[in-house]
């Protein structure tokens, strides 16, 4: 009979001074005194994520750029202002209906760069693979980011490898990160919202979490769903030919559109309020969270943005989104307001109201 | 979708909405049992839409917020456990024991996994016979028999690694101490549609009869839930107190007699502790003497334990629709979805996470003065 796996317990705080965070050293409230150790939802972002950024990384970092919290980085350097952003993907299993691993690294950071406006040009691919991994898997993996990249019309120009001892990896974990230049003109960030701004949403969300949650667990909702992982570099552009006076742009990956709304609200000080019933939710997806008891409002997408624009623009650039090839269905779902600042009101499909608050980490599904 | 789109159409509900506010002459207070109905009466806004006078009292039909403390930590304690896998519904996780949940379990090391039904966590066992598999079997009538089938399966397979945590819980004796509480302010009860739908009706008129109380059957859409409190209203303004079926097309006066059989087979009726009300007689399943091999507790030898419960968290009288979420000091200060003080907070079914997700805005009402809890 093989060893019992042994519990890994972390040495006291007090004997890794060096590793510790330094719970006093952050301004009040102290949140991360709930969790000593790291749980699943600090990887969820939701509120648990921003905690970790706001309260950990920035005052270890110190930097000012990271204050902006967006999902990119607008830089300049030389006389040019470039867009950076990095991001690790972990999701299993590493292909899936729609899409895999490696569309879901080329198409998450060139998307973190698009929603600053930026035009995606290079990218870094870094492999963290685990011993005893199929070669032939992480070939499929390196086709599928070399097939990507193409469609997105960027170039993987360095990488990296690394491997971890069987057991201590999930086989195969990407960091991709990319830079890409920001038109002249143009200033896309959260802050920017402003009460009048009409939003609007790409296309149906939640197709990516509910595909994933379906074969990950082998649940079936009657018709097989397929990720909506997509490049959006290229509608970004088709918007701002309209305008380049878009307010906010954002990919509401991780937490769905609620966190992103909400990530909206906060950074601007301003309120989001959210028609339930325009909300395109595709029936399968619409399915399985009633089965589930999950919101749509809060599962993944991998290939749809969500934009606050000017009420005087907001014509015509839905009409620029829906002759594009990713934003036929595009839809206005709300406005932003300066009621309720820093919060997201639904209006319900019966004529009352809710909170769309921030997801704390991961949706658990109901009992029942 | 079918049964879905149908019963959230905004022109029907508006037409069952007239109908309230034309029957209704005066205020009337009614008490939803069923954890999902009041996720689904807060998320849709339906309580802004009804007449001033109807309350909807939220009952302690949330399976994750009355399992007792107890059973919380006894869950910790065999999740921590080296060479067990503990398989649970993820809205369990969350669940604050005495010190800590069972995410924080599986942060420092235990195995601890989210399944979508017993049946998982029985195909983990047959997957690794060197490990001990344990499935918490909580909840109402709705989730019993299919955690009883699981263990029926087990033993009938010789799958002797797999074993269950029992904390199953029955409606009609918490309508019972409901009624029997000297605070209760309750006139009738949405009955919870997916139990009846495996229990039928049969408990529900000798209830109705002694406390003079209409029950009508509800369902979970916007639609069903506007449709019961229509028949309710209907009766208690007619002076009536019959058992109604306001969900016919999951419900059945029998009920569901596979899953009944089932449940006859694996489970005995207990008396059980809810968290936050006090032990209420014959109004919980354990597994029954002939399965006691496949029960966790007996497994796990996990007695003993000592519990704490917040001072501060109020959630039993929540539980009795004695106070709103709102009323209860701690909440949205020192008891929020991300530091729970207890499990109505925790689970998307319960009342105060409810509140707090849906309706923190609302105005904070009086302070009602002390109440005596059931049990």
């Amino acid at each position: 009979m093989p060893p019992h796996p042994v519990p890994r317990r972390r040495p006291p705080l007090a004997d890794a001074p060096d590793l510790a965070p330094d719970f006093n050293a952050w301004s009040c409230p102290l949140p991360l005194r709930d969790h000593p150790f790291v749980v699943m939802g600090h990887g969820g972002g939701g509120a648990l994520s921003a905690e970790l950024v706001r309260h950990l990384f920035m005052p270890a970092y110190g930097g000012e750029t990271l204050a902006g919290l967006g999902d990119s980085a607008a830089v300049s350097l030389g006389g040019a202002r470039l867009a950076f952003s990095t991001d690790s993907y972990v999701v299993r299993p590493l292909f899936f209906p729609g899409g895999s691993i490696g569309d879901l690294a080329v198409n998450g950071t060139v998307n973190d760069l698009a929603m600053s406006g930026a035009a995606p040009a290079y990218l870094s691919c870094a492999f963290i693979l685990e011993e005893g991994t199929e070669v032939s898997t992480v070939g499929r993996v390196a086709r599928a980011i070399g097939e990507a990249a193409e469609r997105a019309g960027v170039a993987v120009v360095t990488g990296d490898t690394k491997v971890v001892d069987s057991g201590h990896g999930d086989e195969v974990y990407v960091n991709t990160s990319g830079i890409g230049l920001i038109p002249e003109g143009v200033d896309i960030r959260p802050q920017r919202a402003r009460p009048g701004d009409v939003v609007i949403v790409s296309g149906p969300i939640g197709l990516h979490g509910i595909a994933i949650l379906s074969v990950r667990e082998g649940l079936e909702f009657g018709v097989e769903l397929e990720s909506d992982t997509a490049p959006l570099a290229g509608l970004v552009q088709a918007m701002l030919a309209v305008t380049p006076d878009l307010h906010v742009l954002r990919d509401p990956t991780r937490g769905g559109l609620a966190a992103a709304l909400n990530e909206i609200a906060a950074a601007s000080g301003t309120g989001v309020v959210l028609e339930e019933r325009a909300v395109p939710v595709p029936e399968p997806v619409a399915n399985a969270c009633a089965f589930l008891g999950l919101d749509p409002l809060y599962v993944a997408n991998e290939g749809r943005l969500v934009a606050f624009v000017p009420e005087r623009h907001a014509e015509p650039v839905l009409e620029a989104m829906r002759t594009h090839p990713n934003g036929p269905e595009a839809a206005v779902i709300g406005r932003c307001v300066s009621e309720h600042p820093g919060m997201v009101v639904a209006r319900t499909g019966l004529g009352g109201t809710r909170i769309v608050d921030l997801p704390l980490g991961e949706q658990l599904p109901r009992i029942c | 979708m079918k049964y879905i789109d149908e019963f959230n159409d905004p022109a029907l509900a508006r037409r069952l909405l007239d109908d309230i506010h034309a029957t209704a002459t005066r205020p009337w207070a009614m008490m939803e049992v069923c954890g999902g109905q009041t996720h689904s009466i807060i998320r849709h806004g339906i309580d802004q839409l009804l007449p001033e006078g109807i309350e909807l009292i939220h009952g302690p039909g949330c399976p994750v917020c009355v399992t007792p403390l107890e059973m919380i930590d006894k869950a910790l304690e065999i999740a921590s456990r080296p060479g067990v896998i503990f398989c649970s519904f993820g809205d369990m996780l969350r669940v604050p024991g005495t010190d800590r949940d069972l995410f924080q379990v599986k942060s420092t090391g235990g195995d601890v996994r989210v399944v979508y039904s017993p049946l998982d966590a029985l195909r983990i066992a047959q997957q690794n016979p060197d490990r001990q598999v344990v499935f918490f079997g909580i909840g109402f009538e709705t989730t019993a028999p299919a955690n009883a089938m699981t263990v029926h399966q087990a033993r009938r397979r010789g799958i002797g690694n797999f074993s269950l945590l029992v904390s199953h819980v029955r409606v009609p004796p918490a309508i019972e101490a409901i009624m029997q509480s000297p605070d209760c302010r309750v006139q009738a009860f949405l009955a919870a549609g997916h139990v009846c739908s495996v229990m039928g009706t049969a408990e529900y008129p000798e209830l109705a009869a002694r406390h003079r109380v209409p029950i009508v059957v509800t369902g979970f859409e916007p639609l069903d839930i506007l449709e019961g409190i229509r028949r309710t209203v209907r009766q208690l303004e007619c002076g009536e107190h019959r058992v109604e079926n306001a969900y016919p097309r999951a419900v059945q006066d029998g009920g569901n007699r596979a899953a009944l059989r089932m449940l006859e087979e694996v489970f005995t009726v207990t008396d059980r502790a809810w968290r936050g009300i006090g032990t209420i007689p014959a109004s919980g399943w354990r597994l029954s003497d002939a399965y006691r091999d496949h029960d966790a507790e007996h497994r796990f030898d996990v007695g003993g334990l000592t519990t704490r419960e917040s001072s501060l968290c109020r959630s039993g009288e929540v539980l009795q629709g004695l106070i709103k979420p709102h009323q209860c000091e701690a909440f949205g200060t020192t008891c929020t979805p991300r530091t729970p003080l207890g499990a109505t907070m925790v689970s998307s079914e319960g009342a105060c996470a409810a509140y707090f997700l849906y309706r923190r805005l609302d105005a904070t009402a009086p302070r009602p003065e002390e109440a005596t809890p059931v049990g």
